[in-house]
């Protein structure tokens, strides 16, 4: 599956989608799902919370792993993805429209420190070697 | 079928209870309860057959070649079970005075006394009751060490990335931060990794040898040195000692704690699960330390030493003693073995490894250290057939199920991909081990010839591959009436 | 050899396919300075008649008791299947059942032991048990904590078991966990849960509500659960089993019911043995699932479509999780856990009541009838299950141990963990006793009071 060249990805396979109001959505990428396997529990951070960047702030649970979803930048959430709690398996059908949480960044110079398409799949490429 | 199922209402064992209902009581009303219990109304021929005809559908070293890696599955002698269970031991109350379990406590006695003589430590506490109770108490001793000497800045625990994963949980559970090291290709920790790693806020090292991945610690003594000259100390994790018993001891290496996995190198039964028991060894200087009780000897009378004569000691970590039956197995299994049995333990569970792993090279299973000498396991890799075929190495372990031999630990450790951990404990015969490469180069070929059903194994079992996504996504874990 | 079966002609062989000569080479990458064949302090080994001879000698020393000491282990009568079918080879000698197609017999055992307990329990879901009673606790303490978020504080009751209260305190400490402990009403022998909201100002992520509680006393329940969920903490309910065929079950407590529940395994069918192996139980509501440790089974379809069961929830436990796991634990106490499913089954519902019943008719009548002896009273006015703390006129460890001389072992001395209470006696007649036991036991007290 292609990586979308409108977002931006963090090394820790997060993608995000900066929006028009000025937040932005957060999501695991494609790749990361491929490697956890069958969702089956997701766990979100709270709305209001102020999150650091890189700070653990989200859970996604397969049948094999549990791996915590990082955030990319600092900012407060301001909205959380909850019917994914219910059905998880979205991820894995589409990491890209299953988002988990949006953000207000906080200090938006973080964004630009975020990892492009190419360099992101560059990074996936050598992952597999 | 599940046994609410057998269940009929107002069905019951007449002779399991007591007979005549009794009138007394003065429990008040509102703290009766209202609701009914779901226990089910059965026979005890339904009982009896329902669990019979479940326990038929397990393997059990009783019945299949187990060769589980890192989990030394030996034959549990018989004998070992019905004199630990003798009617005087099963009524023993825990509370019971010392002078009336003289007998059970000089068991318990001679058995920190043979323990501490196989590892070469000063101390065994024999309170822990599973592997990871040992190491939690283990780790829990390193701190009551340092803080003892007013060095409170020790708040890291290194760990090789190959440990069990109970070594980092347990490290968080006391409170410290792991740090991981890495393995070299051979198999041994990285020793410039570990001298990078080490430092003043070092506590100490967790470390496996002969390690997870089969091969004996060639810098044990250099490391043990490292982790010293920084003022940590070093933590044996015995899961592996059956490899090395009555030939190397962790006390010689330089530990200063560790754990015995009685279920694994003292053939307690694993019971599908537990219970474990897991004593503690300890080098001098941790003495005052240990968890509480401990057997101590006067003259010819046995007695429970508590935490008022060890001031230091980190405690209890049970309501009583530990697993008092299974330890009382081991010791009549150390007794039955002796002093040579104890030698030929390591000797024969390293021939049958090293045996197995030539065998199976020699038919075409590629070994992922091969340049090294198997300890009492090794690993085989099946990653270039998953390149070239799909299969996968859950696949071949699910196939061997079909051909009547339990699989080797699979993805574990997590370091080598696609990996078998293969584990022949001494007890299994050659003809056993002749028969197992046989089936295992049935499967070589097979994967080449149908990989799809492979793909699909087991295929003879009672159930067939079962569906861990539903199980976790839709959450079934108790039995309802009517649901 | 014992348990060894190589012939010589194996080894010569099995070398040779190596590509040694002798076992010794084997060894070879072993440092020379540590290799130590010296075994000074095993003895040489027996036969298997010597053993035996040795072990019942052993036994015979030990002898056998009238037992009336509870204490967390309580004598129970275990039916003889019960045991007979736990040692099956196929249940005894067989390892955690991760290879879910070839140990389907433990998976829907341990299955049908959750669905048991939980239904005990009147909790949502239950594990496949953890180490014992006190652990237990413990292991809930620190889910406590970890679902509240925002407290590392405990409540315990000093009516819990004192020997508990010390492994929470030893297991929790570790991670900057505080243990606050509750006085108890001296006269009542409970906790009054009105004396609480006054002096617990504190926030905290749960409190401790033993039921029966340690002197035997049984606690108001339902109004300490309540109060705990009133302040934004959860209760922990940590029960005796058998109690529960009686009594209401922590999933029932208040308006809401328990959180958490835990408990000592062994009176469902494990013998006392010297304190171990037993299990601990522990249940809770579906909302905390997934804070649970332990090993969890779930019941799920095969390709076929067919019933079948296996370990779920794995991604929480420390061979996946390492650093990051709910706890360290990676057993169960798989074979005791066997025993107290088939006991479940054996003795049903209704013989599990009865159990209770005389249990609980026993100690009354006991109680009765040592309370007619001179000096000898009830500690507390609260009403009580199947124990009972009695005050003596005469320094408890003499009487005990002149009790002994007869045969019986009348209680545990609550000198050395509650001093302030005096010549303090717990005291304890399950469904075992006869009306002779109980009748003799009064007449012997008498004998050494008097």
């Amino acid at each position: 599956m292609s990586i979308p060249t409108n977002l931006k990805y963090s090394k820790s396979h997060e993608w995000v989608k900066p929006e028009a109001d000025g937040t932005v959505t957060v999501g695991i990428t494609h790749h990361a799902q491929e490697l956890l396997g069958d969702m089956v529990f997701i766990e979100l951070p709270e709305v209001g919370r102020e999150l650091k960047q890189k700070e653990e702030c989200a859970v996604a649970e397969s049948v094999k792993a549990a791996a915590d979803v990082y955030s990319p930048i600092s900012g407060e959430v301001t909205a959380v993805n909850s019917p994914l709690v219910d059905e998880p398996g979205k991820i894995n059908e589409d990491a890209y429209s299953a988002w988990l949480f949006k953000l207000k960044p906080s200090n938006a110079a973080e964004l630009d420190g975020l990892l492009d398409a190419a360099t992101y799949t560059e990074l996936v490429e050598n992952e597999g070697h | 079928m599940l046994i609410f199922e057998h269940s009929r209402p107002g069905r019951r064992n007449y002779s399991q209870s007591p007979t005549t209902p009794v009138t007394k009581s003065a429990i008040p009303q509102s703290l009766l309860r209202k609701s009914k219990v779901l226990l089910p109304e059965v026979s005890e021929m339904d009982t009896v057959r329902h669990y019979t005809r479940l326990s038929q559908k397990n393997f059990s070293i009783d019945t299949e070649f187990y060769p589980l890696g890192s989990c030394t599955m030996k034959y549990n002698p018989r004998a070992c079970n019905s004199l630990a269970m003798l009617p005087q031991f099963l009524s023993r109350h825990p509370l019971a005075p010392e002078d009336t379990g003289q007998g059970f406590l000089a068991c318990m006695y001679e058995l920190q006394e043979i323990l501490k003589a196989v590892t070469g430590m000063a101390g065994v506490s024999l309170t822990p009751m599973a592997g990871a109770q040992g190491e939690l108490i283990g780790v829990m001793m390193i701190r009551a060490y340092h803080e003892s000497r007013g060095d409170f800045f020790r708040t890291e625990i290194i760990v090789p990335d190959a440990a069990h994963g109970t070594n980092p949980a347990t490290a968080v559970m006391c409170g410290f931060k792991v740090v991981e090291i890495a393995t070299d290709k051979d198999g041994n920790v990285d020793l410039d990794a570990l001298k990078a790693a080490v430092g003043p806020q070092t506590a100490g090292l967790m470390l496996t040898n002969p390690s997870t991945l089969g091969v004996f610690e060639e810098n044990v003594v250099e490391m043990s040195r490292v982790v010293h000259q920084a003022g940590g100390l070093l933590y044996y994790d015995g899961a592996n000692l059956n490899a090395v018993l009555g030939k190397v001891k962790p006390g010689d290496m330089g530990f200063d704690v560790i754990h015995i996995n009685l279920h694994k190198t003292f053939s307690t039964p694993h019971g599908g699960g537990g219970p474990g028991s897991a004593p503690v060894g300890v080098a001098e200087r941790l003495l005052p330390f240990m968890p509480v009780p401990i057997v101590a000897k006067e003259g010819d009378t046995y007695r429970w030493v508590s935490e008022k004569e060890k001031p230091q000691s980190i405690g209890r970590l049970s309501a009583h003693m530990g697993n008092a039956g299974v330890l009382l197995r081991a010791y009549i299994y150390v007794r039955l073995l002796g002093m040579h049995g104890m030698h030929r333990i390591s000797q024969f569970a390293t021939l049958n490894a090293n045996y197995l792993m030539a065998e199976l090279r020699k038919a075409g299973f590629e070994i992922a250290y091969p340049n090294r000498r198997a300890s009492h396991e090794f690993i085989v890799t099946l990653k270039d057939i998953k390149d070239k075929t799909g299969v996968t190495a859950m696949n071949l372990a699910k196939r061997l199920l079909d051909k009547g031999y339990h699989a080797p630990t699979t993805y574990f450790p997590l370091l080598v991909p696609e990996c078998l951990l293969i584990e022949p404990a001494e007890t299994e015969s050659k003809e056993t081990l002749d028969a197992f490469v046989k089936a295992m180069k049935e499967i070589l070929l097979e994967i080449e010839q149908q990989p799809e059903m492979i793909k699909g194994a087991p295929h003879t079992m009672p159930v067939r591959k079962l569906d861990d996504v539903k199980a976790a996504r839709e959450l079934d874990l108790a039995w309802r009436p009517g649901a | 050899m014992p348990f060894i079966p190589h012939t010589e002609e194996d080894v010569a062989e099995m070398l040779a396919s190596i590509g040694a000569k002798t076992i010794e080479e084997l060894f070879d990458e072993i440092p020379k300075e540590l290799v130590s064949d010296q075994l000074t302090g095993v003895p040489p080994g027996l036969s298997e008649m010597e053993i035996a001879r040795l072990m019942m000698e052993r036994a015979t020393k030990d002898g056998f008791y009238q037992n009336f000491i509870g204490a967390g282990a309580y004598e129970h009568h275990i039916p003889a299947a019960v045991w007979q079918i736990t040692t099956r080879g196929e249940f005894y000698s067989s390892y955690t059942p991760y290879q879910a197609e070839a140990s389907q017999g433990t998976l829907q055992l341990l299955y049908e032991y959750q669905s048991m307990m939980a239904s005990l329990t009147g909790m949502d879901v239950s594990n496949a048990s953890m180490y014992d009673g006190a652990t237990a606790l413990a292991e809930a303490a620190l889910m406590a904590v970890r679902s509240h978020k925002t407290s590392p504080r405990i409540l315990i009751p000093q009516t819990v078991h004192p020997v508990y209260r010390q492994v929470v305190r030893a297991i929790v400490s570790n991670q900057n966990i505080e243990v606050v402990e509750l006085p108890f009403c001296t006269e009542c022998g409970q906790i009054l849960p009105e004396s609480l909201e006054n002096s617990v100002h504190e926030e905290f992520a749960a409190l401790v509500i033993p039921q029966p509680n340690f002197f035997g006393v049984l606690e108001q329940v339902d109004a300490l659960t309540d109060w705990a969920h009133s302040r934004n903490a959860f209760a922990i309910g940590m029960v005796n089993p058998t109690a529960l065929a009686l009594l209401t079950p922590p999933g029932e407590w208040g308006n809401k019911g328990a959180d958490i529940a835990v408990g000592e395994g062994q009176p469902l069918g494990i013998p006392l043995s010297s304190g171990g192996p037993y299990f601990g139980f522990m249940a809770c509501k579906n909302e905390l699932v997934r804070q649970m440790p332990g090993r969890i089974i779930g019941r799920t379809t095969d390709l076929d479509n067919k019933e079948g069961f296996v370990l779920t929830l794995q991604a929480r436990e420390q061979h996946i999780r390492r650093s990051k796991a709910t706890s360290n634990i990676c057993t169960n106490q798989g074979l005791m856990v066997t025993a107290a499913t088939i006991y479940m089954s054996l003795v049903g519902p209704e013989g599990l009541r009865r159990v209770a019943a005389q249990s609980h008719a026993n100690t009354l009548e006991l109680v009765d009838q040592l309370e007619k002896i001179k000096g000898v009273k009830r500690v507390f006015s609260g009403p009580i299950f199947h124990e009972a703390t009695l005050t003596l006129p005469a320094p408890v460890a003499e009487v005990l141990s002149k009790l002994k001389q007869k045969g019986i072992l009348a209680g545990l001395n609550l000198q050395e963990h509650y001093p302030e209470m005096g010549n303090a006696l717990l005291v304890c007649a399950t469904e075992t006793k006869t009306a002779d036991d109980l009748h003799n036991y009064a007449e012997a007290l008498k004998q050494v009071l008097s």
